[in-house]
This record gives C-alpha cells, sequence and structure tokens, in this order.
C-alpha cells in the first residue's frame, strides 16, 4: 500500500486466541438470498448466488481440528492444512501452485481447535479448473517427503520465534493452564517437541480420519447458481469418506480459575491475558452474554475496558475482550498491553471493571446502545463475498438453522435489563485465569484462592 | 503452503497496490473549495464506506518533531466545538458502524463504513472535522501515554521492527521517509498541544483533502450530500508543493545489524531505493510489480524454489515492491536460513538469483503467469469496496490519478521480459540498498557472516 508503514489508531489488536468465532450478526436488509442446496449425492451447502461480480468464493469445514491431533503428536492438524495445498494427484508441489497460479485460483486451509477449514476463491470463468483443484486436493494429497520437510521447518521455525514472543507466550501458558490433560491444552501449531515426532503416515492418517462427508460444512457465494453447485458438491466432496473417523473430545471447563501466572521475559511492554468460562452458543443466556461482552471489551471505542484503560488513563493501546465458543468450552478471553510499572494498576483496573459488571450489571443506557451497534453493525459484515461465506459457515457449525438472519434482531432486543444483569453475574462472575509475560513491577505468580 | 508470513513479511504492506480494476463507473470531482471527491459505486449491499485523505504524512513533519501527524491522527477523535468530546464515535457506534484511521510518510485517513443511510451525516461530522477540532491537555497527555503503548506494541516489543526502523534510517540519506511513521521515541515523548494543533492549522484544510466514497450510492447524490457538508469548509490555509528534500547519489552500500537476545531465528532482508508509480518514467514500476512476482512472490518464485526447494539453504524466502508513496518506491526481499546455515550463505545464494535476473530474461512462462495473476488481483478487488476505496484514496493522495489507477492492468499487460531485465538491471543495485540482519548477537554475526 505504501513505502511506510500504516499505523492505526483504533486498530484492536487480539492476542493469539487459536479459535475465534466470528461476530455475530444482526437480521439484515439482504440484497440477496440464501439457498439451502442438497446435490444428487446429498452434500448440502448454503448458497447466496450474487452474479454482480465475476468471482466465487467457497468455504468449508471439517469438525476435527487440532482436538483431534494424535497423542503427544500435537500440530498434527496444522501440518495437514498446510499440506494439502502442496502435491496433489498426479502433480508435485512446483506442478500443482503453477495450475494454481495461471488461473490466479487462491486455495487455503486452516486448522483450529475444533475444525480444519479452507477457503477457495476463484474467477467464474476459472471455476471447473478451481473446482478440480480442490478435489484434488481434499482427496489426493501426496505428502511428499521433500514437502512436508520444508513446512515442517517452517513451522519449527515459527514456534522457535513464540518461545520469546510476550503475546505468543500468554496464549500458550493460558491454553495449557486452562485444558491441563485435555485436548484443548496443546497449541494448534504443536510444540518443538512434537512436530519433529509427526510422521507421513501421521498426516495421512489424519486426513484419512477427518476429511469425511459427515460434519462438513459448506457456503458458497457468488457468479454460480444452484445447479452448478449442486454438480461442484458431488464432484469436490462425493469422493471422501462417508463417516469421519474422529476420537472423542470431553466437554471441559477451564480449569486455574483465580490463578496469575507471570512469566519473566526481558521486553519493555508487558503483556496480559485474562479469560474464564463463558456460556454456550446453544444456552439461552447465550444473546446476553453477547450482549454484556460488548458492554465489557467488545470491538467498540465505548466499551468499559476501554474507556477505563485507554482512554481515561492512557495505559494501552489495546485492551479487549470476546466470547470464545469452543465445541466441548465455552470462554472468554481477553487482554491488553502495558509498561512494566503500570502492570499491576492496568490488570487491577481491568479486575475491578469485570467485577463491577458481574456486580451491577450494565445500565439501561449501555444496554440500549450495545443493541443499537450490534443490530446496525449487521450489513457491515456481509459487503464481500468472503465475509458472507465465512459467516454461512460458521452459522451451520453452530447449528443456527438458515433462518437465523431473520430471528437474530428479534434476539437481541428481547433481553432485558434483568437477563443482562443476570447474564453478567453468570459470565463474568466466575473468576478470571491470568497470563502476564514481561518485566512487571510488583507483580507475582499466584495460586487459585 | 504455509499460511503463516514470515515476520519480516508482515511489517511491510505486501501486495499489488495500486492496482484496481478499470472500472468506468468511477467518479471525480472537485469542490469550489478545493477539495476532490471519488466515487465508487457497489449495489450489492446497503453499505457505504466513508474515507477523508489529507495529503500530510510523516515526510511532512518538521525534524525534530518525528510522529507528530500519526499523533494528531489520535487527536482527531477528542471532538470539535459543534460536536464536543466523543459525540461523532457515538454516532458511528450507535448505527452499529466502524471507524478507523490510519498514518503513513504521505497521507493520514480517517473513515466509517455505516449504512448507506447515513452517508450524508458521516459527511457532516467529518466536515466539522476539518477545521473545528478542539484540544485541552486534559485530552491530550493520555492520548500521548496511548501513542508511547502503541510504540512498545509495534515497535519496541518487536526485534523485527526495531531493525525494520534502522534499515529505513539507513536507506535515506536526506529524505524524510527515514523517519519512523510512529516517530522516534524521545522525540513522540515531547510533543504536545500546541504541536498539534499548529500542524492541524497548516496541513488539515479542504484543498488538501480527498473525500473517497464507495458502496450503494450514486455520483449524483453523493455530489449533492458533499456540496451541502464539506462544500461549506472555507479553506484556511495555502498549501505548498510538497518538494522534501531529494536523495542524492548513493554511491555505497549499507549494512545494518540488530542483535536481541529474543532473536530465535536470523533473517536477512534488503531494501533498494527505487522509483514510485509517481515518480517512475512510463512502464517502470509496473516492470517492478512483475520483477518483485517473479522474484519473490508465492512457492514457485524464484527465491522461493531456489533457496528453499532446491538449495535447502533457506526456510522461507520472498520479495515485494511497494509502489504507492510521493517520492521513492521501495523494493524488498527477505530470507530466513536453515538451522546449520549462514546469514553469509543466504544472502549469497539471493545474490546469486539476483544476477541471473540481471543478465537473462525472464522465461515466456513466468511472464505470463505473473502478469495473469497481478491482474487478477484488480478483479478480485472489486469484491471489497474498501480496498477499492483505500486503492484510490492512496493513489491520489500520492500524487496519481483516477486513470493512473484505471490503466494499472493494461500497463501490467504490456510488461515485457526485457523489461523485466532492465529494471533488475537498474534498480537492483546494491549502491542504493540496504541489508539488514536480525541475529541474537554481534558475536554469532561475526562468526556466521
Amino acid at each position: 500500500m505504501s513505502a511506510a508503514s500504516m499505523f492505526s489508531a483504533w486498530l484492536v489488536r487480539r492476542l493469539a486466541v487459536a479459535c475465534l468465532a466470528i461476530a455475530l450478526v444482526t437480521a439484515p436488509a439482504m440484497a440477496t438470498t440464501i439457498e439451502r442446496v442438497v446435490s444428487p449425492g446429498g452434500i448440502v451447502a448454503w448458497l447466496v448466488h450474487e452474479p454482480a461480480v465475476p468471482l466465487i468464493a467457497i468455504d468449508f469445514s471439517f469438525a476435527g481440528g487440532s482436538a483431534q491431533d494424535p497423542a503427544g503428536k500435537a500440530g498434527t492438524a496444522s501440518l495437514v492444512a498446510a499440506l494439502l495445498d502442496e502435491g496433489v494427484g498426479d502433480f508435485d508441489s512446483k506442478a500443482f501452485h503453477a495450475r494454481l497460479e495461471r488461473k490466479a485460483i487462491e486455495l487455503g486451509f486452516q486448522a483450529d481447535r475444533d475444525a480444519l477449514r479452507g477457503t477457495l476463491r476463484t474467477l467464474a470463468e476459472n471455476r471447473e479448473e478451481a473446482f478440480e483443484d480442490l478435489r484434488l486436493a481434499l482427496t489426493a494429497p501426496r505428502f511428499d517427503p521433500a514437502d512436508v520437510e520444508i513446512i515442517r521447518a517452517q513451522i519449527i521455525s515459527n514456534l522457535r520465534r513464540a518461545t520469546t514472543s510476550p503475546s505468543e507466550i500468554a496464549s500458550i501458558r493460558w491454553w495449557q493452564t486452562a485444558f491441563a490433560n485435555h485436548p484443548y491444552g496443546h497449541p494448534v501449531n504443536g510444540t518443538l517437541e512434537s512436530v519433529p515426532t509427526v510422521s507421513i503416515d501421521d498426516l495421512k492418517a489424519y486426513a484419512h480420519r477427518v476429511l469425511a462427508r459427515d460434519d462438513l460444512k459448506v457456503a458458497v457465494v457468488g457468479d454460480i447458481d444452484a445447479e452448478a453447485v449442486k454438480a461442484m458438491l458431488d464432484r469436490v466432496f462425493g469422493g471422501l469418506p462417508a463417516r469421519a473417523d474422529l476420537a472423542v473430545v470431553a466437554d471441559v471447563l477451564p480449569q486455574g480459575i483465580g490463578r496469575r501466572i507471570v512469566t519473566r521475559l526481558d521486553v519493555p511492554q508487558t503483556v496480559i491475558m485474562f479469560g474464564g468460562l463463558g456460556i454456550s452458543r446453544q444456552d439461552p443466556d447465550f444473546m446476553a452474554a453477547y450482549i454484556v461482552n460488548h458492554i465489557l471489551g467488545g470491538g467498540s471505542f465505548s466499551s468499559r475496558l476501554y474507556q477505563e484503560v485507554r482512554e481515561k488513563r492512557g495505559l494501552a493501546y489495546s485492551v479487549h475482550d470476546s466470547l470464545v465458543w469452543l465445541k466441548h468450552a465455552p470462554l472468554f478471553i481477553g487482554g491488553t498491553a502495558t509498561r512494566a510499572e503500570r502492570a499491576t494498576e492496568t490488570l487491577d483496573i481491568v479486575q475491578k471493571e469485570i467485577a463491577r459488571l458481574a456486580d451491577n450489571g450494565p445500565t439501561a443506557d449501555e444496554l440500549a446502545k450495545a443493541k443499537s451497534f450490534l443490530n446496525g453493525s449487521f450489513p457491515l459484515n456481509l459487503d464481500t463475498s468472503g465475509k458472507i461465506a465465512a459467516l454461512l459457515v460458521q452459522l451451520q457449525v453452530d447449528n443456527l438453522g438458515i433462518d437465523y438472519f431473520t430471528r437474530r434482531s428479534k434476539m437481541i432486543d428481547a433481553v432485558t435489563l434483568a437477563d443482562a444483569r443476570r447474564v453478567a453475574k453468570r459470565l463474568l462472575g466466575g473468576g478470571l485465569l491470568v497470563t502476564v509475560v514481561g518485566r512487571p513491577d510488583g507483580l507475582l505468580s499466584s495460586s487459585a484462592e | 503452503m504455509l499460511k503463516i508470513l514470515p515476520l519480516l513479511a508482515l511489517l511491510t504492506a505486501v501486495g499489488a497496490a495500486g492496482s484496481a480494476a478499470a472500472d468506468p463507473e468511477v467518479t471525480h470531482f472537485t469542490l469550489t473549495n478545493g477539495l476532490e471527491v471519488v466515487v465508487i459505486p457497489d449495489h450489492r449491499a446497503p453499505v457505504v464506506t466513508h474515507m477523508i485523505w489529507y495529503k500530510v504524512g510523516a515526510a511532512d513533519e518538521t525534524p525534530g518533531k518525528s510522529g507528530l501527524a500519526h499523533f494528531l491522527e489520535h487527536l482527531m477523535f477528542k471532538g470539535t466545538a459543534r460536536n464536543p468530546d466523543d459525540r461523532f464515535s457515538l454516532a458511528v457506534a450507535a448505527i452499529g458502524g466502524q471507524e478507523n484511521a490510519f498514518t503513513t510518510s504521505d497521507y493520514t485517513g480517517f473513515f466509517q463504513r455505516v449504512p448507506r443511510d447515513h452517508l450524508k451525516e458521516m459527511m457532516a461530522f467529518e466536515a466539522d472535522r476539518i477545521t473545528g477540532l478542539v484540544l485541552t491537555d486534559a485530552v491530550v497527555r493520555p492520548e500521548l501515554n496511548v501513542v508511547l503503548e502503541e510504540q512498545n506494541m509495534r515497535v519496541a516489543n518487536n526485534p523485527n521492527s526495531r531493525l525494520a526502523e534502522q534499515m529505513d534510517a539507513a536507506l535515506y540519506l536526506n529524505h524524510p521517509y527515514g523517519r519512523p511513521v510512529i516517530g522516534w521515541r524521545p522525540e513522540i515523548e515531547k510533543l504536545n498541544r500546541d504541536d498539534a494543533l499548529a500542524f492541524y492549522r497548516r496541513f488539515y484544510t479542504p484543498n488538501n483533502a480527498i473525500v473517497v466514497v464507495a458502496g450503494d450510492v450514486t455520483p449524483e447524490e453523493v455530489k449533492a450530500d458533499a456540496e451541502d457538508t464539506y462544500g461549506k469548509v472555507a479553506p484556511r490555509a495555502d498549501i505548498a508543493p510538497r518538494r522534501r528534500p531529494r536523495e542524492p547519489q548513493q554511491e555505497a552500500p549499507r549494512t545494518v545489524t540488530l542483535a536481541d537476545a529474543r532473536v530465535e531465528q536470523p533473517s536477512v532482508s534488503r531494501y533498494y531505493l527505487t522509483p514510485s508509480r509517481t515518480t517512475a518514467k512510463p512502464g517502470e514500476s509496473q516492470a517492478l510489480e512483475v520483477l518483485a512476482h517473479i522474484l519473490g512472490s508465492g512457492a514457485n518464485s524464484r527465491l522461493y524454489r531456489a533457496l528453499v526447494v532446491e538449495q535447502k539453504v533457506a526456510l522461507n524466502a520472498g520479495a515485494y515492491y511497494s509502489d504507492t508513496a510521493l517520492d521513492y518506491g521501495k523494493f524488498g526481499l527477505y530470507a530466513s536460513p536453515q538451522p546449520g546455515k549462514t546469514l553469509h550463505d543466504v544472502e549469497e545464494a539471493v545474490d546469486a538469483v539476483l544476477t541471473d535476473l540481471r543478465e537473462n530474461t525472464v522465461t515466456p512462462d513466468e511472464l505470463t503467469l505473473a502478469k495473469n495473476r497481478l491482474i487478477a488481483d484488480a478483479i478480485y478487488a472489486q469484491d471489497n469496496q474498501a480496498t477499492l476505496a483505500r486503492w484510490y484514496g492512496a493513489a491520489l493522495a500520492t500524487g496519481e490519478t483516477v486513470e493512473m489507477v484505471q490503466h494499472w492492468p493494461d500497463e501490467i499487460r504490456a510488461v515485457t521480459a526485457d523489461a523485466v531485465r532492465d529494471a533488475a538491471r537498474q534498480w537492483l543495485d546494491r549502491r542504493s540498498s540496504v541489508t539488514g540482519y536480525l541475529v541474537n548477537s554481534f558475536r554469532a554475526a561475526e562468526k556466521h557472516s
């Protein structure tokens, strides 16, 4: 964009939270409608047919993710994701990259804790070749040894960098503590110990177990109609096994609530991460929790944390809080970063604000403003094909129904002040696990109360 | 491919900037007070992106006051006589809108993304803010601390960013692009209200601004609304031509080494001084764009193939060209050694690839692939109104014209293999470059180089 770096006054930077679900959206004035398409082979996709721009965006998700990494082999899902678009079928990695580049086809995969997700972007005129490329990536990945070693070395290098990055350390310590002895506890990208042990057989076995049709969610947006989508679905996904072979992952509560874990690192700015038990996406109180989180630290300058930490005291550039609804553990997670001599004060303010909202709930004015924001922000999340496709996949993963768009604003409007107060207590009254990295004056680790 | 970008690449704005599609619908006009307006229709969602770009950035600061353009950007959110405190931000939040701002060496921009019906309201707020800002020490002082925390987060805590700052300072012997946009910390610490207001009065005036509106609007309604709002703001300053000190003949390659005990992955990077899109001779910046793509974009690029796949000397390698700037562009490349290889090994391998590109023409296939990909980027951009708005705004704020943006795909199409070779010969000249080494300790640097 320019010769110089770009600086942003309001950019909200999140700590490395591996599974951040998408922001919720309200009933829109949709320019187009969502259609549920079922292929002759029984594969479902949600489609928005939008011919105005000659592009097609496809997003999809397979249940699995790093929670399905074999024991001791953390990082398997990430390695698989990074390798699915290397060599496929008869094409080695060089030939496959050339095929993609020749038609400007963008294909990518990513693992989070619960899922292996992918995206395809193509010009409409190149769709047949793009669909074939995606089919090959899903059904015939090669995992050639040379490619595996290149990607493995890159991941190990990134893991090594993470060992001295304050935000990475804060995140790794948080997850490790909250989910000790649970698959959510290990970093999605694995560890320096585990990644070297993942074999090519492990990668092939993972792909075979996870890439299947029974918990597949697909969204298609762009210049393509329902009939063409049906044909695409059977062609691309039809060759996958009917059923995934997933290990059982237990529902779990975050551990270490009440603890503060301080890691010494010689950096000028201290990084603070905090979080606790959230509220499930299927819980009747979810929408109230979403509103309460917005008031506390969600995305807008008007949040209490933003006002108290940044605006009034200038303690931090970024302070934020989000709901993270993992399949087996709903959470809320937030973070900030400040100078060493103000770290104690900053953490104190964050904790006081959380306690104050838990004890007294929001005001009627805050509730009204939060509803107004959350209702009004909807169309802004639907102005590119990629954003729409990602949202449609998430709604399917969350099992919210294709009519969710028409229900959402009513669900928001239905939250009363009494609901918000009750749910604030429920969401924020349970205590926090805090990780701190840097050289904070006067802050020491503490055990649970 | 691994979707984690190397850290060095993240620090620079990578991409085919300035490359919007030829869109005959883009409208451009100037109000009688000198304010320029660009309208980019996109009727897919009832949303509008409204931006104002001031033709002032860090390179326009008085020496000794580095960081002032960016500090003022933050202070622009502190209210005016007519709309005191955070009334503007509250109005954006009340309708679920998004807002943000950014500063580079050449421009400062502010934007809102809102439901279409609120465009005029945003214009009225933004017009008021051109000349109406009110600042008190009570709001200025905490915000200075926020900026210092931003510097901590982006630069002080991050060895890669610290190296990039030092490299820029070494690349420009005389031009103010050598100053960090966020400023040098000791100078940021001394900035105050009077500095900010003096800078504001000198540069914030309608005859120094460009408004870009992208979204569900017609040029006619935008023109009428702009005349009703922006049109009422009288120019308050004469704007002198932006003539910054020029670079002298650069005669000596520079090297910069940054040692930090936290560096777990050493790397080498290099910047070459080049023309920008604005200052280049016809075809020159397009040839540099194609050269950067062939040299260092993706897994089949020359650098990645040679260093990572074939010679196995590097974990990662790439190149980019930043073309959008008033005075100079920048051509960058980077590589990180494999364990067991030195920075010297990597740099030698990079230089061998560059020598080949200076001596021999690229293959017809490489040329076609690169051009197809770059031109496709312009079509993909049509899917994102905010991206289009940014491209036009950045181009106009750095001395380009709407026509230059629109002709970009055709100019890329016209690039020949000879032009790519000539660009490599002329601009990848060590005498006008700086090479940066990121290492764990100076002793390690000596041992390995």
